[in-house]
């Protein structure tokens, strides 16, 4: 700040409050009656008249605290231009204490943990370890996986032990840290209407589900060619690149005829987004350990 | 010694005192912000929106969305904790108006952009309590129906440049074809995932 703006604050921040006091003693000195009197000020309003009564004492008093009261904030917190105030408090300064208590405290906390592996963290004693992880999972990923983790249309389950990516720790750690980005090409265009109903039946089929066994025999030869490079040969899918399991009967978008024919006519595109950039690791490791807890039973 | 019975009578008198007396207030603490380079220097590398971003912008006031979420993380532990880095001033010097908000029904999103992806923010926006049960924020689903024209994008981004956000000749120029025929939603989802992307000085890990 400019010493021109800085005095410009004080010149009248110092003037309002000087001039406020002024106005308080200069009004009670002229006041003719120092103490309560009988004799009004000579007005009337549907017969109700005036007494001409000085400010109440506690009043007065009250205006005279509120003067002093600034004048001492002024002193001791920043507010009169540059002048940084005798306690030195900054807001941000608050925040960094806050933050270096927190360090003071958790940090010791989280090493203890990050020491630990994500499968020994699973162990009674650590308990309080995998309660934190559970903690950081609401605030972080419940959002789309839900509270529960049970996940929602789109968004993958967690605790039924069917993954996309694989379930070891290192795989659920790369996949909090790195994000996901699981594409599915549409195939409305290649295989025409026909032979995305065709494919929906054959998919079924592959859970069980199919009923017309006609559209399957047609979309065989066709998912061989086009499918079994991400959904492998026999369509349980490949971990490497995130392609489902389509024999499990495990829908990330529903299971519907009309769901997986959506599906497979525009394609599908999940997104888990990284958290490296948001969570420090030892936080990663320790929802890490939550979530290989959920379904490791 | 002007008597309080000649204040009380002359109604224009009183008017001025009553100007002088609560400008006070506004000449120490708002004039000196306006000629403070914390407040009209804008961070380094900020970035303006782009036309689709601008147009969600837009949307996101005719929804009212500012209601419910603030866009000001302050300096609490507890607030950058769960948002990220706090809030400067400095972030928000293109923002016309400004929609930092005063209260939070919904959390903060000043620095949702990249948080979650563009599928969820559609499935959310659509019926939020699809991905989120809990919820009670409004639904959208006009927002997947109705498309942008673009027919004013360039006059909001020259108004916008005549209050200072240094949008170029060319973001102006193509203002119209960068939105015309998008669906409000994807205006909408490119604003939210620009939220506190608009600049990378902060590292908002915690």
């Amino acid at each position: 700040m400019s010493a021109f703006w800085s005095a410009w604050i004080i010149v009248i921040t110092l003037a309002v409050i000087l001039g406020c006091a002024w106005l308080l003693f200069a009004t009670r000195k002229s006041q003719p009656h120092q103490e309560t009197t009988e004799e009004t000020l000579g007005h009337a309003f549907d017969g109700i008249e005036e007494y001409d009564n000085p400010l109440p004492k506690w009043w007065f008093q009250l205006f005279v605290g509120t003067v002093i009261f600034g004048l001492v904030y002024l002193v001791a917190y920043p507010g009169l231009g540059s002048f940084p105030g005798v306690l030195g408090w900054t807001s941000t300064g608050q925040w960094e204490t806050e933050m270096q208590h927190a360090e003071e405290n958790y940090a010791p906390v989280f090493a203890k943990y990050a020491a630990l592996s994500v499968e020994e963290l699973q162990k009674d004693e650590n308990a309080a370890g995998l309660k934190m992880g559970q903690r950081m999972f609401a605030n972080n990923c419940s959002v789309c996986h839900g509270t529960s983790a049970t996940g929602a249309h789109g968004f993958p389950n967690l605790t039924d032990n069917d993954w996309l990516y694989g379930g070891a720790p290192d795989a659920i750690k790369h996949t909090i840290a790195e994000g996901r980005i699981g594409g599915m090409p549409p195939w409305g265009a290649v295989l025409g209407e026909d032979g995305v109903r065709d494919m929906a039946n054959y998919v079924l089929a592959l859970s069980g589900k199919a009923v017309d066994s006609e559209s399957v025999a047609r979309a065989k030869p066709q998912f061989q060619a086009l499918c079994t490079a991400c959904h492998s040969a026999d369509g349980t899918g490949l971990q490497a690149l995130g392609a489902p399991n389509l024999t499990d009967d495990i829908w990330l978008y529903g299971g519907t005829f009309e769901k997986v024919a959506h599906t497979i006519r525009n394609g599908r595109n999940g997104v888990m987004p990284a958290h490296k950039a948001l969570l420090s690791d030892d936080k990663i490791h320790l929802i890490t350990a939550y979530v290989y807890s959920l379904s490791d039973k | 010694m002007i008597k309080h019975e000649t204040i009380e009578k002359n109604i224009g008198l009183m008017i001025l005192l009553i100007i002088l007396v609560i400008s006070g207030g506004g000449l120490a603490e708002i004039v000196p912000l306006m000629f403070q380079s914390s407040t009209t220097k804008p961070i380094e590398g900020l970035r303006t929106y782009t036309a689709l971003e601008l147009e969600g912008r837009d949307i996101y006031i005719r929804e009212g969305c500012n209601v419910c979420h603030s866009q000001m993380i302050r300096p609490f532990r507890a607030e950058t904790e769960r948002y990220g880095q706090y809030n400067t001033a400095n972030e928000g010097v293109w923002e016309h108006p400004f929609l930092w908000g005063s209260k939070r029904t919904g959390p903060d999103l000043a620095r949702v952009g990249g948080r979650y992806s563009d599928d969820w923010h559609r499935a959310h926006m659509y019926n939020p309590r699809d991905v989120v049960p809990e919820s009670k924020m409004p639904s959208y689903p006009w927002l997947f129906s109705d498309k942008l024209t673009g027919k004013d994008t360039s006059t909001k981004m020259e108004v916008l440049r005549s209050m200072g956000v240094p949008f170029s000749d060319e973001q102006i120029a193509g203002a119209r074809d960068a939105v015309a025929g998008k669906y409000e939603i994807d205006a909408l989802v490119a604003y939210l995932q620009s939220l506190g992307k608009l600049h990378d000085n902060y590292t908002n890990k915690r």
